[in-house]
C-alpha cells in the first residue's frame, strides 16, 4: 500500500448545476436543484441561500424555494462539458485523473518543481480553469478533496458575481492534522458514519486512534480502507489518464493543387496513412470529415457516414469522389488546394468484420454501395436516400427517406395500429407540395365538410382553384375520412378529412379538405 | 459416430449442402451477367422475347405505378434499382407492387448533373428509373443508352425518350371498387400498348390488373367490356389538372 502522494486536487463546485448552465438548461444565478432518484444532489448557491440542502426530496425542496428549477441530473451532459476543464488542467500538469465530474487530481511533485512551488502551481491551475473552482494540494486525494470542500461557501460561489477561485494548502506531512478535527460523515460512508457516532467516535481523528487490526476485525474491508482515509493515508495511487491520442492526418500541397488525378494520387497515401493509424489502435472510423482549403482560404468539409467501418480504399474513394465534385462543379473553389486533412468524426473499436459462410454482403451490394456513394460525392450525401416505411394516416406520413449509410430505422413505427391510414392500394405519386383544387356539386355550389364530419352535398366537378371554368366530372367518390391528428401539440396538429375520387378520365386521386379548402395530396396513376 | 461419416460429411449432412454452390473463394470472381432480368409474368406479354434485356431503354409514359410494376420483377429477383428525379415518388406503392425498398436507391433531386448521377449508378445499379429535369437532347439519350448497353444496366425513362427500344404507354384507366360515395379504390384495369423498334417493333397490347384485388399485378384475362367513351373535352379539361399537378 503507498503512502500519501502529494496531491492536487481541482473541484468544480456544484458541477451539476455549472454544467446545466453551460448546457442552457438553466438560467445563471437562478436558483438551481439537480435532483437524482428523487433527492436533490446539488444545489446553486441562490437555492442553498433558500434552504436548500442536498438529500431533500422533490417536494420538499420546492416548499422551501417555491420558484426553484428543478432539473434532473445528466451524467452524460456533465461528463462532456467537463472536458474542457480536463483540458484545461493536462495542458498544466501531466498526468490527471478525473475522479468525477467536477473533480480533477494530479500529482503535486512534478509540476511543483516544474513550475517552481506549489501555490504557483495552484495559482496557474486557478487561471487556467475556464469556470470557477477551488484548488487544493495536500498528502492524499481525499484529504485534498475535503481541503477543497472546506473552504468557506461564499468564496466558492460558482453562479453569482463575477469568477471568484480559491485555493487551499495543507502542509506536506500535515495531513492527518488536517483531518483529525473534521466529523466522521466526511468519510461519506453514511452507515459506518451512524455506527461510529453511536460508539462515540465522533471525528475522524478519534476514528483513526483505533488500532488498524481491530478496525479490519470488526469493519471489515471497507471499513480498513476507511480508516487509511482518516489517517492520512491513500487508497490507491493516483490513475493518471493517458491524453487522447491524435488521429487527424492532413497533408500541405505546394504548389496548389486544382487537377483531380493529382489530388486523387495525395489522397491515396492520405488514407492509407489513416487506415494505419486506426489500425494500429484497433480503432475503426464510422465517420469521417474530409476537410480541404484552399489558397483562398476557403474551407469546404463534408462528413461521411458508413455502417461497417470504412476501410483503407473506401477513405481513399471518398476523399476522390469528393475533391472530384468539388473540383468539377461549377460553383467549386475559386483557387486550388492547398491543404486536406482527414478527420475521424465517430471512432469505435474494431472487432473486424464477420463476413457471412457463403458470401454474406454479395458482389452485387458491394457493386450497387460504390455506385451510390459515388453519386453522394457528386451531389451531396443527403442526396441519395433509401425508403423506410413509417407510421402515419396519410400518403406522405407513410414513409421515411434515410440518407445512403445511415441505418434504416423509421422514427414512428409502423407495426402500430394507425387507425384512419390510408387503405392499400397506395398511390404511386404522392405530392411534395399539394395542390389546391375546388370541388362543387351538380349545381355549381361549393363542397364542404361541416363539423360532424358529414359532407354538405355529392361531388359531381373538381377543377384547379385558380381555373374555374375548367372542370372534370367525378364519377365516383369515397370519404370523409376525417383525421384529427395531434390535436394537443399546436405546430403540428392537423384535422381534415380525406377523400377518394374518380374523375371521368379514369384518374384516382386523394383529396383532402382542410379548413374548407381542397386539396391533391396524391395521384393513383 | 463411425469414421466413415466422419471422412465424408457430405454424406452425414445429407444432399443439402451439395446442392449449395462451389466454395466461396470462387464466389469473389464477378459472376458473368445473365442476359435478361426478370420480369412479373403479367408483363412478360408486352416485352419482346417475354423478358427484359440488360442494356435495353423501356420509356414508360402515362404511369407511375407501371413503371414501378416494371422494376418490381427484377428486384425481387435480388437486382439493384434506383429511380433518379422523381420528388413526388409513393415508395409504398412500390413496395406493395412487389419492390424491395432495401435495394431501392432514390435520388429525388439531382438537379442538372441528372445525367452524369446515372451514368454512375450503371456501374452498380441493375434498373434504374429516370425523369429528367427538361427535356433531353437525342445526343444525350444515346450516350446515356449506350452506357446502360456496356453496363448491361436497364434505363427506364418515365415520359417521352427520343431512340427508346421500347415503349410503353397507357391508352386507358379504369379503378374499380369505388361508388358514389361508397367503398374504397380496389383494382386498376390498365390497357397498356407497346410499340418501338428492331424486335419490339411489332405493336403489342395487354390489360393488366395494376393492383389485382391482393395488390399485385395480374393479366386481365376477360375481353374489355363495352368501356363508356368517354368526351373528348372532358378528357382534355381532367389532363390538364394532371400536367399542372405533375408540374
Amino acid at each position: 500500500m503507498p503512502g500519501a502522494v502529494r496531491t492536487i486536487v481541482v473541484w468544480c463546485p456544484d458541477w451539476p448545476v455549472t454544467a446545466a448552465v453551460l448546457a442552457g438548461t438553466a438560467p445563471a444565478g437562478a436558483p438551481v436543484a439537480v435532483l437524482a432518484a428523487g433527492q436533490v444532489m446539488a444545489s446553486s448557491a441562490a437555492a442553498r441561500s433558500e434552504g436548500v440542502r442536498r438529500g431533500l426530496r422533490r417536494r420538499e425542496a420546492q416548499s422551501r424555494c417555491p420558484d426553484l428549477v428543478v432539473l434532473s441530473h445528466d451524467p452524460d451532459t456533465e461528463a462532456r462539458l467537463f472536458e474542457p476543464v480536463v483540458r484545461a488542467v493536462e495542458a498544466c500538469c501531466a498526468g490527471i485523473e478525473v475522479l468525477r465530474p467536477g473533480l480533477v487530481a494530479t500529482a503535486a511533485r512534478g509540476p511543483a518543481r516544474y513550475y517552481g512551488g506549489e501555490t504557483v502551481v495552484l495559482d496557474r491551475l486557478r487561471a487556467a480553469c475556464p469556470v470557477p473552482c477551488v484548488v487544493a494540494v495536500a498528502d492524499g486525494v481525499f484529504a485534498a478533496t475535503l481541503a477543497a470542500q472546506c473552504l468557506p461557501p461564499l468564496r466558492r460561489s460558482a453562479d453569482s458575481g463575477p469568477v471568484q477561485s480559491a485555493h487551499a494548502v495543507v502542509p506536506a506531512g500535515g495531513s492527518a492534522d488536517f483531518l483529525a478535527p473534521q466529523p466522521i460523515d466526511a468519510l461519506g460512508r453514511p452507515e459506518l458514519a451512524v455506527l461510529l457516532h453511536r460508539l462515540g467516535l465522533s471525528t475522524l481523528g478519534a476514528f483513526g486512534a483505533l488500532s488498524t487490526r481491530d478496525v479490519s476485525t470488526r469493519f471489515g474491508a471497507d471499513g480498513a480502507l476507511a480508516h487509511r482515509l482518516a489517517r492520512g493515508l491513500d487508497a490507491r495511487p493516483l490513475a493518471a489518464r493517458r491524453p487522447p491520442p491524435e488521429l487527424t492526418v492532413g497533408t500541405v500541397f505546394d504548389p496548389p493543387v486544382d487537377r483531380v488525378d493529382t489530388a486523387a494520387f495525395a489522397a491515396r497515401a492520405l488514407a492509407t496513412r489513416f487506415h494505419e493509424l486506426l489500425t494500429a489502435r484497433g480503432l475503426g472510423c464510422l465517420r469521417l470529415a474530409i476537410v480541404a482549403r484552399t489558397e483562398h482560404g476557403q474551407e469546404l468539409i463534408r462528413c461521411w457516414r458508413h455502417e461497417g467501418a470504412l476501410s483503407a480504399t473506401a477513405v481513399a474513394d471518398r476523399v476522390r469522389w469528393q475533391l472530384d465534385g468539388w473540383l468539377t462543379a461549377a460553383s467549386g473553389p475559386t483557387a486550388g488546394i492547398t491543404e486536406l486533412r482527414l478527420i475521424p468524426d465517430q471512432v469505435i473499436p474494431h472487432a473486424g468484420q464477420q463476413l457471412g459462410l457463403w458470401g454474406g454482403t454479395g458482389d452485387a451490394d458491394d457493386r450497387a454501395d460504390r455506385a451510390l456513394v459515388r453519386v453522394q460525392g457528386m451531389l451531396g450525401p443527403d442526396a441519395v436516400c433509401t425508403a423506410v416505411p413509417a407510421g402515419g394516416r396519410g400518403a406522405a406520413d407513410q414513409l421515411q427517406l434515410v440518407p445512403w449509410g445511415e441505418p434504416r430505422v423509421a422514427d414512428r413505427d409502423p407495426d402500430h395500429p394507425w387507425p384512419g391510414r390510408i387503405p392499400a392500394p397506395s398511390p404511386a405519386t404522392v405530392l411534395t407540395a399539394a395542390v389546391a383544387v375546388h370541388v362543387s356539386d351538380a349545381a355549381g355550389t361549393p363542397v364542404t365538410v361541416d363539423g360532424r364530419g358529414v359532407l354538405t352535398t355529392p361531388p359531381a366537378r373538381l377543377g384547379l382553384a385558380d381555373r374555374v371554368e375548367e372542370v372534370a366530372a367525378v364519377t365516383a367518390w369515397a370519404g370523409p375520412w376525417p383525421v384529427d391528428e395531434r390535436w394537443w401539440d399546436a405546430a403540428t396538429a392537423g384535422r381534415r378529412a380525406r377523400f377518394q375520387v374518380v374523375t371521368a378520365d379514369g384518374t384516382a386521386r386523394l383529396l383532402a379538405i382542410s379548413g374548407g379548402r381542397w386539396w391533391v395530396e396524391a395521384v393513383y396513376d | 459416430m463411425s469414421v466413415a461419416s466422419a471422412i465424408e460429411p457430405t454424406d452425414v449432412l445429407g444432399p443439402a449442402l451439395r446442392a449449395l454452390p462451389a466454395a466461396p473463394a470462387t464466389a469473389r470472381v464477378p459472376a458473368p451477367q445473365r442476359p435478361t432480368l426478370p420480369v412479373l409474368p403479367a408483363l412478360a406479354s408486352l416485352l419482346p422475347g417475354g423478358e427484359l434485356r440488360r442494356g435495353m431503354t423501356v420509356a414508360v409514359t402515362g404511369s407511375t405505378a407501371l413503371a414501378l410494376a416494371l422494376l418490381a420483377g427484377p428486384s425481387a429477383a435480388g437486382s439493384w434499382c434506383a429511380v433518379v428525379g422523381v420528388p413526388t415518388l409513393g415508395a409504398r406503392a412500390a413496395a406493395e407492387l412487389g419492390v424491395r425498398l432495401d435495394r431501392l436507391a432514390l435520388i429525388p433531386s439531382p438537379g442538372a448533373q441528372w445525367a452524369a448521377a446515372v451514368a454512375a449508378l450503371f456501374d452498380g445499379v441493375d434498373v434504374i428509373a429516370v425523369r429528367p429535369p427538361g427535356r433531353v437532347s437525342g445526343g444525350e439519350a444515346r450516350r446515356l443508352a449506350a452506357r446502360a448497353r456496356e453496363r448491361g444496366a436497364t434505363l427506364v425513362p418515365l415520359g417521352p425518350w427520343e431512340g427508346a427500344e421500347l415503349r410503353l404507354s397507357v391508352s386507358d384507366s379504369q379503378w374499380n371498387g369505388l361508388a358514389a360515395g361508397t367503398g374504397r379504390l380496389h383494382a386498376r384495369r390498365l390497357e397498356v400498348s407497346a410499340n418501338g423498334r428492331g424486335a419490339a417493333a411489332k405493336p403489342r397490347h395487354a390489360a393488366l390488373w395494376l393492383p389485382d384485388g391482393d395488390g399485385g399485378v395480374s393479366a386481365a384475362t376477360d375481353l374489355p367490356a363495352d368501356l363508356p367513351r368517354l368526351h373528348r373535352a372532358e378528357r382534355r379539361r381532367s389532363r390538364a389538372i394532371n400536367t399542372s399537378v405533375a408540374g
